[in-house]
């Protein structure tokens, strides 16, 4: 199967690794993903300025482009999925915007950029199947404590980004399970890490991501894993006491391509 | 030719502030027909209806439109002014130009454009009125009551006392509902057990009042004064007469890992059980889905045990039928499931509980036999973190809208209860708003406050998380001093909502009554008729129609009953002259109105007819029986011939109304 593929800036820069380890992971899985041919920035955060709208057309950019091809558009980076769904609901619900990206992009908005787009873990989870999963898995985890950190980007909105249950999330424990691993549920799993708060005020990024891993850690943790860069980034600037590292990789080490 | 008069009422400003009732009054004098037209400040005042009494004496007329509000507010008055003046009943028509015209509209213009219009409606259609006499029908001297908490028992036990017999059906295997689960009560704190188990007892001592306990209502067929109602007794698996309620079989029988429903599962009890000491009628029931023998067919202790040879497997659901003159809802309510609301941990950690978990967590009949112990580790708790309005007032779809009322109440009589016996447990309230109105309530609030030093919090909860050390820690915000607070707390104690039972949807649907938004029964009037249902026969006791605390059920339940006896008092009702007819000689005997019938009022007959060529012939018609016909019109619309017909609003009529408007 081949699925339109957003990697986004910060996995081209600093988390290389999360991009490399999901492009091995796939090929494993029988997953063509099709980068997009010049993709660009998501626009980095989600603007809620209601007259803003350059920002968000390079999301609309990825959504035609993937459109064109055909395909579902994978995305892998949190905060690149938040910004690319929140855009393509935005033209769905607000005549406003539909009627605005349509004279900036010279398209029928919301007919050209009705892609579906799916996070890699809906990909596991919808298109291959956790139960397919654990059957394609070679080095199986077993014993490996692995507490889930999502963060805020994946569920939240909830209504919009249709993740799972923003309050009660399962879907990374289901992965954690077919990778053979032992999930450890902790109450701060879906807190925010503070995000880009870190520019301004170090310290409080500093304060919420501590609360983070001490509570992965109180409940016996020996591995996190996130799926975005920026959390990664500011639990690791935190001097998190649990390893941090990207959920490609545990899935590549545990499908053998790592 | 009919003479009509007319007339227009002002309502004050409510109609004449929109509406220029005077131009209203001449355009419609101007209509065929009518020989008369006026307006009136209050058309419903003595001066009003003696003036449209005056009128019809004094021009004879044959027919009155009265422009006013909702016929449902005041038709019967005014077809009483018509009766008194000697015109038929069923001689008048109401215009609605309040609710559906000077109420939605600003424009004085438009609003008066539109009453004449409907009162052009109104003239069309009385000009093809005829007289209707309506009939008798006898009263059925029994009572249905739904629904065994408090409110069934109170309004059963006063109708009962009133002479009447009276059926009391609940669907668990006692009666005592909701407030028999509860510790105290407030705002007196006397025991809920030793006020309501004598009432129970009086229930089933009184030879009027009949129990159907673990029976549902099955159907409801009829109308008011003469319900068909079948009852279905479920199979408890033991024989009520021969049962005596000892509880050796409950004490025997070995599946003893079954979860305890009156104790809201905190604790387990055995597959054969009484739910509670009190219970009413006492007797053992089989938890069909526990029991060894009814499932895999063996085992049989509690037969072996049972001195009176009272357990039978082999018992089968009996379905009873019984006549009444009247039912009362009295279902009750339920806390809501808190699936919506993980934030608080309600499914992750056991020291997360409701406060009905609680009530049974401090009772003496409680799994901890009225010591408070954290569920999880029984532990004495330290510091407890109460929650109010969880799912109330909520206006996302995870909730309900609306105030549950108790909560506050509730929750200040948890906070001091526990306060007056642990003090050294601190006690944390976070709340959005203390409602607490009502006699010595808002002083109870204060006394946990003043005088039991139960810290309240303005602001809500965000997260409750559970600790590794078993803990809970709280994060909140404080919005009088603007902080975000955590608290270390032992346990989290949630005021979920409550919302009607489930089987009240199912139930409304069999009675015809209609419900909100939110399955709460809907009044006759929400002023004046508070314990009618709009269909005539079904009066609402409790919860059911709203949210309510004891005090105020047990009012609306003597209310309700003070109704009931109204109506079994009397010997004989009128029945709606408006019911449907049928053209035997349309009728083509396609069933199409048999079908949509909601009340069962049509059959079909096969009659004799003589045909043109002087033969007769045997065809298939239908027949309304006008004595459950509540002419609901539905079959004068399904029928393809154009055979069947209303009273009152033929098919002609209605054309002659459609005409008017869109004249």
């Amino acid at each position: 199967m081949t699925f339109s593929y957003y990697p986004g800036c910060t996995l081209k820069t600093k988390a290389k690794e999360l991009d490399a380890y999901a492009r091995r992971s796939a090929e494993a899985l029988g997953i063509t993903l099709a980068e997009l041919p010049d993709w660009q920035c998501c626009g980095g955060v989600y603007n809620n300025t209601k007259d803003e709208i350059a920002t968000k057309l390079s999301s609309v950019r990825a959504l035609i482009s993937a459109k064109e091809q055909g395909n579902k558009l994978v995305t892998l980076c949190s905060a690149c999925h938040n910004v690319i769904k929140r855009t393509k609901n935005e033209i769905e619900t607000n005549d406003d915007m539909a009627f605005r990206v349509s004279n900036y992009m010279q398209c029928d908005a919301r007919k050209d950029s009705d892609t579906e787009v799916v996070h890699f873990f809906e990909l596991l989870r919808d298109t291959v199947g956790f139960d397919e999963l654990k059957k394609k898995v070679v080095n199986p985890l077993t014993g490996r404590k692995i507490a889930a950190y999502y963060g805020c980007l994946l569920l939240r909105p909830g209504k919009v980004l249709q993740f799972d249950n923003p309050e009660n999330p399962k879907i990374m424990e289901d992965f954690i399970r077919a990778l053979g691993a032992t999930p450890v549920i902790y109450p701060m799993r879906n807190e925010c890490c503070g995000g880009y708060i870190a520019i301004e005020s170090s310290e409080a990024a500093r304060k919420n991501s501590a609360a983070i891993y001490e509570s992965a850690e109180g409940f016996g943790a020996d591995c996190m894993i996130t799926a975005c860069p920026l959390c990664r980034y500011n639990l690791i600037k935190a001097e998190s006491t649990v390893p941090v590292v990207y959920f490609t990789e545990l899935l590549a080490e545990a499908l053998g391509v790592k | 030719m009919q003479k009509i008069g007319v007339f227009v009422c002002h309502c004050g400003t409510n109609i004449a502030g929109t509406v220029d009732v005077k131009a209203v009054a001449e355009a419609l004098g101007k209509e065929p027909g009518v020989v008369f037209s006026t307006e009136y400040q209050y058309m419903c005042s003595e001066a009003g209806q003696n003036l449209i009494k005056d009128a019809i004496k004094n021009y004879g007329l044959t027919g009155i439109v009265v422009c006013s509000c909702s016929p449902r507010m005041h038709e019967a008055t005014f077809r009483k002014t018509a009766a008194a003046a000697g015109l038929n009943s069923y001689m008048v028509e109401i215009a609605n130009i309040r609710e559906q015209c000077s109420w939605i509209h600003k424009d004085v213009k438009v609003a008066t454009e539109k009453a004449i219009v409907l009162g052009r409606t109104a003239i069309a259609k009385v000009a093809l009125n005829t007289p209707l006499t309506a009939s008798e029908t006898p009263v059925v001297k029994r009572a249905l009551v739904i629904g065994g908490g408090i409110a069934g028992i109170q309004t059963a036990l006063d109708i009962a006392d009133a002479g009447y017999e009276v059926d009391l059906v609940e669907k668990e295997p006692t009666i005592g509902g909701k407030m028999a689960q509860i510790d105290k009560t407030f705002p007196t704190l006397d025991c809920a057990a030793c006020i309501l188990t004598p009432k129970m007892v009086d229930c089933a001592q009184n030879e009027k009042i009949h129990i159907y306990a673990y029976s549902e209502v099955e159907s409801v067929k009829g109308f008011v004064g003469n319900f068909n109602v079948t009852i279905k007794k479920k199979a408890r698996f033991v024989d009520e007469t021969k049962c005596t309620g000892c509880g050796i079989c409950t004490e025997k029988c070995p599946m003893k890992k079954t979860p305890n429903l009156f104790n809201l599962g905190l604790d387990n009890r055995s597959a054969i059980y009484i739910p509670f000491a009190q219970a009413i009628p006492k007797i053992a029931t089989i938890d069909a889905d526990y029991c060894n023998m009814l499932k895999n067919g063996k085992c049989g202790v509690c037969s072996k045990v049972c001195a009176a040879g009272a357990i039978d497997y082999k018992q089968q659901d009996q379905y009873i039928e019984q006549q009444y003159g009247a039912i009362v809802v009295a279902t009750g309510f339920n806390p809501i499931k808190l699936d919506n609301y993980s934030e608080f941990a309600y499914n992750e950690s056991p020291d997360v509980v409701t406060s009905l978990e609680l009530e049974r967590l401090m009772n003496a009949a409680g799994p901890n036999g009225g010591t408070l112990l954290r569920p999880s580790d029984k532990t004495h708790p330290h510091t407890i973190v109460f929650v109010q309005c969880v799912g109330s007032r909520d206006t996302t779809d995870c909730g309900k809208p609306y105030c549950s009322k108790i909560c506050c109440m509730y929750t200040a009589k948890h906070a001091m209860l526990i306060r007056d016996k642990y003090p050294d447990t601190e006690v944390y309230v976070f709340y959005m708003d203390v409602r607490t109105p009502g006699k010595n309530f808002d002083e109870f609030y204060r006394r946990a406050v003043e005088d039991y030093g139960v810290h309240y919090i303005k602001g809500m909860v965000g997260k409750v998380m559970p600790q590794p050390d078993g803990k809970l820690l709280v994060r909140g915000s404080d919005l009088l001093t603007d902080e975000q607070l955590k608290i270390e707390a032992d346990m989290v104690v949630l005021a979920a909502a409550i919302e009607p039972d489930k089987t009240a949807r199912p139930l409304a649907t069999m009675l015809t009554a209609s419900m909100d938004t939110n399955d709460f029964f809907t009044e006759a009037h929400p002023k004046l008729r508070p314990v009618e249902s709009p269909t005539a026969g079904i009066f609402l006791s409790g919860v059911c129609q709203g949210p309510k605390d004891i005090p105020e059920t047990v009012a609306q339940a003597s209310a309700a009953a003070a109704k009931v006896i109204g109506l079994l008092a009397k010997p004989a009702l009128k029945s709606n002259p408006c019911t449907a007819h049928s053209d035997e000689n349309l009728c083509n005997g396609c069933s199409s109105c048999e079908r949509v019938c909601p009340y069962g009022a049509i059959s079909y007959v096969d009659k004799e007819f003589r045909m043109p060529d002087r033969t007769t012939k045997v065809r298939r018609v239908a027949s309304v029986n006008p004595a459950v016909c509540q002419g609901c019109g539905a079959c004068t619309v399904a029928c393809p011939s154009g055979a069947m017909d209303l009273s009152g609003f033929s098919n002609k009529q209605i054309m002659a109304e459609v005409d008017a408007i869109c004249r």
